[in-house]
């Protein structure tokens, strides 16, 4: 089943919604403004009746798969089950209904739940102070960046690199780049793990800071931690955190401990916030003291029991989002916080650790599993001992899709061939992921058996696999000019009226 | 504990399948001096009282009714359909990924391809990507756009735009050694003019005149937008604008103490290449069948990296579907009548309030949409009494404007009804 756009449902002669008249005597726009300044043509948006786009928005729905139905293994992702709870929390008018520019008496509410928040994150992390401002974990990578930038530019100290892991998201070179830095790359050892003598080697006085996330993305945690803080604090160097797996160890150690200056946390990942399709998300970072007068303004300082905004913080990097961040999405994380207390944390990364370990073990029976074990809360698996039979990562991709399994992450990261990255999470049960590895021996089974039928899937779902190349060449013809299809948005017919 | 799934059985059977005696035999690769007895938190507790006590949070903060609330400055309340919440509480919808996998992903692809269209359609320009944060980093992203564009490192903020979307400009701009200024007369080094239509005081600016401007002196023009604004105003394609940004969130959004709403990002179609974020594309299938699917990728940081045209992965997806659903909701009759009963009852509500003694208009020449600056003898003691009477008066916007004091601006819309406004207006007399 596939769903017609709202635009091709639209009817020219559609009802409009029944909205209240101005009942004020005052003049229109046309009467006053300057004929120049008027829109002339309405824009072409659809007209449709509230029943149609109830309909239609439902039918969409159907075509999507989401945690609330699926399995979704996400490698570095965290899609964990996101409590109904923080939706009631964050719908209540107390936090939906404040306009960010009230008075400050008159959402101390808002901003205790905000200072909380803050004391809770620090707390799981162990770090000194955490800003709330960042919308997403790239965000919050970069408010990162920009303030160990800060900081060394505060000592004279003009360092203009940044290592990256080839193991890395990659996010982190990204948000290096854009924070003005040079980006260079650090290696893996065999192990799977940063190579010492590799940084030992790029390591320098034009370092600004490392960037690693721990586990790492294959899932290992970096046993050499406290070696590494060793050599990058040496050159003087700061040491980011990518928060990304920070589910593997609430509870069990923190970053902060490890030596990290400045770590991001993914409250959608971690913290159970929706991922919304894409968002939006929210990526606190924390920090250690040294690098707190940089933290962007406003932050959340409590003084005799009161809750207010400061904004006098000469050397703050500045803002990095309007307002104070994604509010509601603070709200739904405090809320698991509360619910699951310092030990239900705890628990929940043992078992995101525990869930991963017994996945690993049933799935490697079938595919190759390239790094010896154990894992932490997400293992990397490669397709590599299937490539003779023709079949590749993204076949049981969507294999998996037919089994009505959302897919693991393929082809990252990109140290290994072939990859398959699997992310149990701690909310699926024994049951379900017993369910998966018997999908993944029954593909793996098909592939030696019959490698076509594989490369034919997914054949159960809305559409099969679409042809992204042929998409690509249109989306080039259009930029070129030498198409008028746009491919990148819905065009009315020209011979079609409005 | 809530949202667990194993019990202590299951947990022993798994390890057992693992092969190791206790979940100690998993951590070994932590080192000993890094592992922490437990958490610095209280116990988790049940839903009961996990709502009683986020709910007393909540009581602490106090909540203006929509039609008494006369404050904007970036956030406005607007009537929203019930059908946006509908659709966005759909657990289809609000707990899906980032849609990697298209086959399974169609709901969300589809409605994002939708929103990239209505929001072309609403600027009348080609290609609008999925969404960003906000509007403040829809400027940023815009404005570093130009920067690549153009190769040049100066950008010009003109007039009143939005303090903390120059905030958050200066913040990205530092970090790559862009200078932004602020003025009117670009010169050979400026890389885009930014101006804001209407501006964050509500008064609209010569749009069609700056477009110029920054083109005559080889710079793009960056028109940041109120999406409502647009039934009525001029669009940024129609002027020639080359990217047209703003913020979403009176597209069906709740206040929510200034986020999560949603930023967005139209351009011209040469400019495409250089869009920050995702962007969605039709395709189709081997039976000829159309589906979506993330469109240009190679632009972006999990292909490029550090070559990537911005390190945007989580974007507003949510966001951009509520937009969608109320924008589709209102077609383009219903998104008219909502921009001119605001206009009209924010021009009722202007004569109204300058014929009180010693308030007068701050800038009587300028023309607005639905919000105004009015200079207002006492102004913090006026917005005392109105808090007292339950309203949230005008936004005093000296704040940030050194020139403005005394300088409050209101804003109405269509939930402001004609006895509100008899309300502020009484609540002001007395």
């Amino acid at each position: 089943m596939t769903e017609p756009l709202s635009f091709e449902l639209s009817r020219p002669n559609a009802p409009s919604p029944r909205l209240p008249d101005a009942d004020v005597s005052a003049p229109g726009p046309a009467d006053l403004l300057p004929r120049d300044f008027l829109r002339t043509h309405p824009p072409d948006l659809p007209r449709l009746s509230e029943p149609e786009i109830m309909r239609h928005y439902s039918r969409l729905a159907s075509l999507n798969y989401s945690i609330s139905e699926n399995f979704y293994p996400l490698g570095s992702c965290t899609m964990k089950y996101n409590p109904v709870a923080n939706e009631a929390a964050a719908a209540l008018p107390g936090y939906a209904g404040i306009h960010p520019y009230q008075d400050e008496d008159s959402v101390q509410g808002a901003l205790e739940l905000m200072w909380r928040l803050e004391q809770a994150l620090s707390a799981v992390v162990g770090v000194d102070r955490v800003t709330l401002q960042p919308a997403a974990g790239a965000h919050g990578e970069w408010t990162a960046l920009r303030m160990i930038q800060a900081y060394h530019r505060s000592r004279g100290d003009s360092r203009t690199e940044v290592l990256v892991p080839d193991s890395a998201h990659g996010t982190n070179p990204a948000s290096a780049a854009l924070s003005g830095f040079h980006v260079v790359e650090v290696k893996s050892g065999a192990d799977g793990r940063i190579s010492l003598a590799d940084l030992e080697s790029k390591l320098s006085s034009r370092t600004a800071a490392l960037m690693l996330t721990n586990p790492n993305t294959l899932g290992l945690f970096e046993r050499e931690i406290l070696d590494i803080a060793e050599l990058v604090h040496a050159t003087g160097a700061m040491l980011y955190y990518d928060g990304a797996n920070l589910n593997a160890f609430m509870g069990i150690c923190r970053p902060g401990d490890m030596g990290f200056d400045a770590v991001h946390m993914n409250l959608h990942k971690t913290f159970t916030t929706p991922h919304g399709g894409g968002g939006p998300g929210a990526g606190p970072v924390g920090v250690k003291a040294e690098l707190e007068p940089f933290l962007p303004t406003p932050t959340v300082e409590r003084s005799n029991g009161h809750f207010e905004l400061n904004y006098k913080r000469p050397r703050s990097i500045g803002r990095v989002r309007s307002f104070y961040g994604n509010f509601g999405m603070l709200v739904r994380a405090y809320t698991y916080i509360v619910a699951m207390g310092g030990d239900g944390l705890r628990q929940a990364s043992e078992d995101a650790v525990l869930s991963a370990n017994y996945l690993r073990k049933l799935v490697g029976e079938d595919l190759e599993m390239p790094h010896e074990g154990p894992c932490m809360h997400e293992f990397v698996a490669s397709a590599r001992n299937l490539s003779h039979d023709g079949v590749r990562a993204l076949d049981i991709a969507k294999a998996l899709l037919d089994r009505e399994f959302y897919a693991p992450t393929v082809y990252f990261p990109l140290v290994v061939p072939e990859a398959i990255m699997v992310e149990p999470t701690e909310t699926e049960s024994k049951a379900t992921l017993d369910s998966f590895a018997r999908a993944i021996k029954e593909i793996v089974a098909e592939a030696r058996s019959n490698p076509q039928a594989l490369h034919d899937e997914p054949q159960k779902l809305p559409v099969g696999r679409l042809d992204e190349v042929a998409a690509a060449r249109q989306i080039n013809a259009y930029l070129q000019g030498s198409s008028d299809d746009p491919v990148l948005r819905w065009k009315r017919p020209s011979n079609e009226p409005c | 504990m809530p949202y667990l799934v194993h019990s202590p059985e299951d947990r022993a059977a798994m390890l057992e399948t693992v092969g190791v005696q206790s979940m100690e035999d998993l951590l070994v690769d932590i080192p000993r001096s890094l592992r922490m007895e437990s958490l610095d938190l209280p116990r988790g507790l049940s839903e009961l009282e996990t709502m009683a006590e986020i709910s007393s949070l909540a009581a602490r903060n106090r909540v203006y009714p929509d039609r008494l609330t006369f404050r904007g400055g970036g956030v406005y309340r607007r009537f929203i359909p019930a059908a946006v919440a509908a659709v966005t509480s759909k657990p289809e919808f609000y707990t899906a990924y980032t849609p990697y996998q298209a086959e399974a992903s169609q709901g969300t692809l589809q409605a994002i391809y939708e929103f990239q269209t209505l929001i072309a359609e609403l600027t009348a320009l080609d290609v609008a990507n999925a969404s960003l944060y906000d509007g403040a980093t829809a400027v940023a992203e815009a404005a570093m756009m130009a920067h690549v564009h153009t190769g040049r490192d100066e950008v010009l903020v003109a007039g009143y735009v939005h303090p903390e979307y120059v905030e958050v400009l200066r913040t990205f701009s530092d970090g790559r050694g862009i200078k932004v200024r602020t003025g009117s007369e670009p010169s050979q080094k400026t890389a885009a003019v930014i101006f804001q239509q209407p501006d964050f005081l509500g008064l609209l600016v010569d749009a069609r005149a700056l477009t110029a401007a920054a083109h005559d002196a080889g710079a793009l023009a960056i028109a940041c937008v109120d999406p409502i604004s647009l039934a009525i105003l001029a669009p940024p394609g129609e002027y020639g604008a080359d990217i047209a940004v703003g913020e979403g969130q009176q597209l069906g959004l709740a206040a929510s103490f200034g986020g999560p709403h949603v930023g967005f990002i139209a351009c011209r179609k040469d400019l495409v290449r250089k869009l920050p974020g995702r962007l969605i594309g039709a395709a189709h299938d081997a039976q000829g069948r159309r589906g979506f699917v993330l469109a240009l990728a190679a632009r972006e940081q999990h292909i490029r990296r550090e070559k990537a045209t911005s390190n945007i992965c989580t974007n507003h997806s949510l966001c951009a579907l509520a937009a969608s659903v109320y924008m589709t909701y209102m077609g383009p009759e219903g998104l008219r009548q909502v921009a001119e009963v605001s206009f009209k009852r924010a021009h009722a509500l202007a004569e109204r309030l300058t014929a009180l003694p010693g308030w007068e208009l701050a800038f009587p020449e300028g023309q607005f949409l639905n919000e105004f600056p009015v200079r207002v003898p006492r102004s913090p003691a006026v917005l005392r009494k109105l808090a007292r009477k339950g309203i949230l008066g005008g936004l005093d916007v000296h704040r940030w404007f050194r020139q403005l004091k005394g300088v409050l601006t209101f804003t109405c819309t269509e939930v402001n009804d004609p006895r509100a406004l008899d309300e502020l207006v009484a609540a002001l007399e007395a």
